[in-house]
């Protein structure tokens, strides 16, 4: 057994919080740049320019890349073998105020009727896995809602089959045009039920950019995907474009015999991810 | 391609002068409002009210920004999503906003009522917080302070760097734009 004070964790989401708004990661940098060598409309390749000195400004000057830093979410792996001296929803969001307040960062959580601000970024979104070993793994996204909100979640006949996946897929991001601030990473979640598919997709975007699906099948289907996103022209901001997404992330697992569910959750450029194990 | 400097407060003259796609550069004053401060400016206006601000010939930007550190005049402030603010800018449009920055696309009653108040809608970049940032010069909170970051604030900016989206004369560079680049059969 192995003992992890709380006062570290929220000490590690603090950081987690404050370095993910201010810097962004190597896999999305490359990914802009990329896409800036491949835009051919001008004023996409001009979005894009934009982009990179904005997130090279960012860093060098600790501020937050966008405005907009999110609802916070984390994807926690906990070992059996860890014992704490506390909770651990507790201690994340602990680390969330900290990490907002003393980051000077956008406090954009509220109460969904009065629409009240609760003035420090809680409650996280917090989804808990037990694994084996005695460590304890913190995947971080802090997710802002203009790509939030083009997200779409459909319970398919399992007659549509895979033709009817790309629709859905392929109707969510048409109908988001400029919406989400492309161009976008894509996370699809395939099977489960009604919840489990949208967590599925939301977890497919914690996946570096630059990593492959191990699954050669969903890698093909990812690469098909983005192609078909890309021939829309939406572009990067909505203003015509080569490219609308830098990546489609698909993520299945089983389903009822008489369910298809698939559910698209879209994430802007500012893809912002962190992770860290303690 | 060069960029159109505009000084805000708007003339008709200067909207006549502006079309969808072009780039421009906006020096002057231009005021904050998102969400829950047009809910505000709006029942205001049913109760016959006046406005915290005079908005004749005003530009509004769409942005709630991060909080400015200690010595900076604002925090990393870029474009949030326009759509959220469709059902309020008609109302605003007919008396007298003439210039309005967000990003992405507008319902189809906003674009009529540009056109029919001689007004543009532009859009600057989402995600580039840091970077707009740097254009914007002062920041004051005129109103509703209550509201954090969705408070009204009077930004004198420099520069501030947008793409007029739908121009006065009805064109939609979103429509165009998405047109000139779809490879889809």
């Amino acid at each position: 057994m192995r003992n992890i004070s709380v006062d570290t964790i929220i000490k590690e989401v603090r950081t987690l919080c404050m370095t993910a708004a201010t810097t962004l990661g190597a896999d999305v940098k490359d990914a802009l740049k990329d896409a800036l060598k491949k835009e051919e409309s001008p004023l996409g390749k001009d979005v894009l320019a934009q982009l990179i000195e904005n997130y090279e400004i960012a860093e060098a000057e600790d501020a937050p890349m966008c405005q907009d830093t999110g609802i916070s979410i984390f994807f926690v792996d906990i070992g059996r073998e860890v014992i704490l001296d506390g909770l651990l929803s507790d201690a994340i969001n602990e680390g969330v105020r900290q990490g907002y307040e003393d980051g000077f960062l956008r406090k954009s959580v509220c109460h969904p009727l009065t629409r009240k601000n609760t003035g420090d970024n809680t409650p996280a979104i917090i989804h808990i896995n037990i694994v084996e070993g005695d460590k304890l793994k913190i995947r971080f996204a802090p997710k802002g809602a203009g790509s939030e909100n083009m997200s779409a979640l459909r319970m398919l006949k399992p007659a549509e089959g895979l033709e009817g996946i790309k629709s859905v897929v392929i109707d969510a991001v048409s109908a988001g045009g400029g919406n989400p601030c492309p161009p976008i990473v894509v996370g699809v979640g395939i099977g489960g039920n009604f919840e489990r598919s949208a967590i599925l997709a939301k977890e497919s975007l914690l996946r570096p950019l630059n990593e492959k699906n191990p699954d050669e099948e969903l890698a093909k289907l990812e690469e098909e995907l983005c192609d078909e996103l890309n021939a829309l022209g939406i572009g990067p901001m909505g203003f015509g474009g080569m490219i609308t997404a830098l990546a489609v992330h698909v993520n299945i697992t089983h389903c009822h015999i008489a369910s298809l569910p698939v559910a698209v959750n879209i994430q802007c450029h500012a893809d912002r991810h962190k992770e860290v194990e303690i | 391609m060069s960029a159109i400097r505009l000084t805000a407060p708007l003339t008709d003259k200067d909207i006549e002068g502006l079309r969808a796609g072009d780039r421009v550069l906006i020096t002057g004053v231009i005021y904050t409002a998102r969400d829950s401060a047009h809910k505000r400016l709006i029942e205001l206006l049913d109760k016959g009210e006046d406005l915290p601000f005079d908005i004749k010939g005003q530009i509004i930007y769409y942005v709630g920004p991060t909080p400015a550190k200690p010595g900076e005049v604002i925090g990393s402030a870029g474009p949030t999503t326009s759509g959220r603010m469709d059902a309020y800018t008609p109302r605003l449009l007919d008396i007298g906003l003439k210039g309005i920055v967000g990003k992405g696309q507008r319902s189809p009653e906003v674009i009529d009522s540009l056109q029919n108040n001689k007004a543009v809608y532009m859009a600057a970049v989402g995600g580039a917080a840091a970077l707009i940032k740097r254009s914007i010069k002062k920041a004051e909170i005129i109103a509703y302070e209550d509201l954090g970051p969705e408070a009204i604030r009077r930004l004198e900016v420099e520069d501030f760097p947008a793409i007029v989206v739908n121009d006065s004369v009805g064109a939609d560079l979103f429509r165009e734009g998405v047109e000139k680049y779809r490879r889809v059969k």
